[in-house]
């Protein structure tokens, strides 16, 4: 059953698996959606939705799927949608005839509803207002707005009475997407190699170390001495700072590798990711959009973070040397820096103990690129690694050693 | 649905969506997955579920340091160590020195509990994947004693989560989920309601206002949330508060705003305020 559900939510990228889907089943089994649209709308997006960001998705897949909402424009067409927005009626009803109308919830099987409104778009010609048969506004048939049907289908309108399934077509969780997910799941080699960030210097000794006990107590005549080690467990927190601005598109599937590689390697205690465009200023993003509203101040970012994490910068490095060196100088005209991106980064560099910068560029180009001005200077406040597995590794070196 | 389903109670205001997502999970035995800002009563639910079911409520709270065997047993081996050091209780029992975590006890349980794993994303990132064999079959071996908990009754299994990490994909395919969305103004008059039910009416009006104000400010490292508007309520009532000043003063900001960043955030944006509604008077 619904099978076509199951494809249209693969097709909007919710990834439902096979074991949901007989959850799916096995809930349906037992009616837990009370026979109801609306009841198998939260019933199924409970069990096979599974991240507030695929909300969005399994809405317009639910929405296609039960036609009739807004995406399946040509269901419902033109001529439907002007009966609904023209001379919309308001439904005022008594409580006597909510109560009758509420008693018939059950009466109607979802798959009969749908195949009601099908006809009815087939058949019916004319706009209707306030009756109980056809698709229109303020009346009792379950199709339409603005009139109450407990379990019927609104479409279009605003929804007064939360009783239908109207919540489908209204997307209202378009702003949880996560489309612009940076990431594939393959590049292993880095992360092997991050996995050289692991260390168990910190930390309190908590586990029992049972051959140290045995050796102390042994030396001890046989009374008991307890030997605790720390349990290993990595200490190594993590700052990414990725350059996403435009010259730095043509990287974007190294940096996509180095950004899931980062993700997966699990073991830090902590991984903080933000962006920036060309140089960091005041403000850092906390997306890759570089949406003002989706920034902090970096001031407070660096108040937040203790000097123990571990900078690491990505970025090409090559900008206008204004850029770098002129107050106002952001590539972004509309926004005013006080001070020179130079001076930023030397900020950056000198809050954390350890920082490094990866450069998507191979070395042997930094001389000679455009954009060698701006990248020597860089190259001058942060010591600079190239962004491949050897140039990372020597990167992850680096920031190991003590200082 | 049986009358035994879950539909809020008295002070726990529970959407349509939750609702449903509860007595899904309830009914399918399966986790429920709770995510949602802090401060959106994640834990609250918890309560409420034990409460409306009428079944005894079992708390883990989770931290950074938490394993999960922790919720399974303890096999105190330095007590055991002790007591066969000093010739006290009892070392050649071992089960003596095995103590039932929380969800052992949840397990072991004669009755159907509610065990919530608290904030479940605190935890290391294998944590989830360690129970997943345990949440599934519903018991665990102990090695120790050669014994196995089962559980009597699958216990009903809330997870909170407030999404700082993302959680292993066979974890999720096991649970029922339900994201708690900030609630919009009426819904939150609504809570505030029942928590103050004495509540002036002005007060509250103004007291709303002023909250979003704060709450949509750019920048805030924590933005408030239900939990910060109902204490706000209650110590502007408390302090005796005139409703009209609300707004331009926010009175006890620190009620809603938690980190000396973002009160200076809000004192910053006070201040711009104060400065403009100056000029206009001048004008």
């Amino acid at each position: 059953m619904f099978e076509g559900l199951f494809t249209a939510l693969r097709d909007e990228g919710v990834p439902v698996a096979l074991d949901e889907w007989l959850m799916l089943h096995e809930a349906l089994e037992r009616d837990l959606h009370e026979s109801t649209l609306s009841g198998f709308y939260l019933m199924s997006r409970a069990v096979l939705v599974k991240d507030e960001a695929h909300y969005d998705g399994f809405d317009i897949a639910f929405a296609r799927y039960f036609s009739g909402l807004e995406p399946a424009g040509d269901a419902v067409d033109d001529r439907v949608w002007k009966w609904l927005e023209e001379n919309p009626h308001f439904l005022h009803i008594s409580e006597d005839q909510r109560r009758r109308l509420d008693e018939m919830r059950d009466q109607l099987e979802l798959d009969e509803l749908l195949e009601k409104l099908k006809e009815k778009l087939e058949k019916q010609e004319e706009e209707h207002h306030g009756g109980s048969e056809h698709i229109g506004t303020g009346g009792t048939s379950p199709f339409g707005h603005s009139g109450y049907h407990p379990g019927g289908i609104r479409i279009g309108g605003q929804g007064r009475w939360k009783t239908a399934i109207q919540t489908a077509g209204e997307r209202r969780w378009r702003d949880l997407r996560t489309d612009h997910e940076i990431g594939t799941r393959d590049f292993g080699v880095a992360l092997r190699r991050l996995r050289q960030l692991s260390t168990r210097l910190d930390g309190p000794a908590t586990e029992l170390d049972v051959d140290d006990t045995i050796r102390q107590t042994a030396d001890h005549a046989g009374q008991l001495r307890l030997a605790f080690r720390r349990p290993r467990r990595n200490s190594v927190r993590v700052l990414l700072m990725l350059d996403v601005g435009g010259s730095m598109d043509e990287h974007i599937l190294l940096l996509d590798r180095l950004f899931s590689a980062m993700h997966q390697a699990s073991h830090f205690r902590d991984l903080q990711v933000r962006f920036f465009h060309n140089c960091v200023y005041d403000r850092v993003y906390t997306e890759p959009s570089l949406h003002p509203r989706r920034s902090e101040n970096t001031l407070h970012l660096l108040a937040q973070l203790d000097p123990d994490y571990k900078l690491v910068m990505v970025g090409d490095a090559c900008m206008a040397p204004t850029e770098l060196l002129v107050p106002g100088g952001a590539i972004d005209y509309q926004y005013m820096n006080e001070e020179p991106g130079a001076q930023w980064l030397e900020r950056l560099e000198e809050h954390f103990s350890h920082a490094a910068w990866l450069n998507p560029h191979p070395k042997r180009w930094w001389e000679t690129i455009h954009g060698a001005y701006t990248l020597s200077i860089v190259r001058s406040i942060f010591p600079m690694f190239e962004l491949s597995v050897d140039g990372l590794d020597q990167a992850v070196r680096y920031l190991m050693v003590r200082r | 649905m049986s009358s035994s389903a879950f539909r809020g109670t008295s002070d726990y205001i529970a959407s349509p969506d939750l609702q449903a997502a509860v007595n899904v999970a309830v009914s399918l035995e399966r986790p429920l997955l709770v995510r949602g800002e802090p401060g959106t009563g994640k834990t609250l639910l918890a309560e409420a579920v034990a409460e409306s079911l009428g079944m005894r409520l079992i708390t883990w709270p989770v931290k950074s340091t938490t394993r999960a065997q922790d919720g399974l047993y303890v096999y105190d081996t330095v007590q055991r160590l002790y007591d066969s050091q000093f010739g006290e209780g009892d070392p050649a029992d071992v089960a003596k020195y095995i103590r039932l975590g929380q969800l052992g006890e949840a397990f072991a349980a004669p009755e159907r509990v509610v065990l919530v794993i608290d904030e479940v994303d605190k935890a290391d990132l294998e944590f989830p994947n360690d129970l997943l064999w345990e949440l599934d079959r519903m018991s665990f071996h102990i090695p120790e004693t050669g014994e196995t908990v089962s559980a009597r009754q699958r216990p009903v299994v809330i997870i909170t989560s407030n999404a700082e990490k993302e959680l292993p994909d066979a974890f999720l395919r096991r649970c029922v989920f339900h994201y708690i969305a900030f609630p919009d103004p009426a819904q939150m008059e609504q809570i505030v309601r029942v928590h103050h039910p004495d509540v002036q009416e002005k007060l509250l009006r103004q007291a709303m206002e002023g909250f979003y104000l704060l709450r949509e400010l750019d920048g805030l490292q924590k933005r408030p949330s239900t939990s910060e508007l109902v204490d706000w309520v209650q110590a502007l009532a408390v302090g005796g508060i005139d409703p009209d000043t609300i707004v331009d003063e926010l009175p006890f900001m620190g009620v809603v705003l938690k980190k000396q960043a973002d009160l200076d955030i809000a004192r910053r944006h006070m201040a711009i305020r104060a400065r403009r509604a100056a000029m206009q008077q001048d004008r």
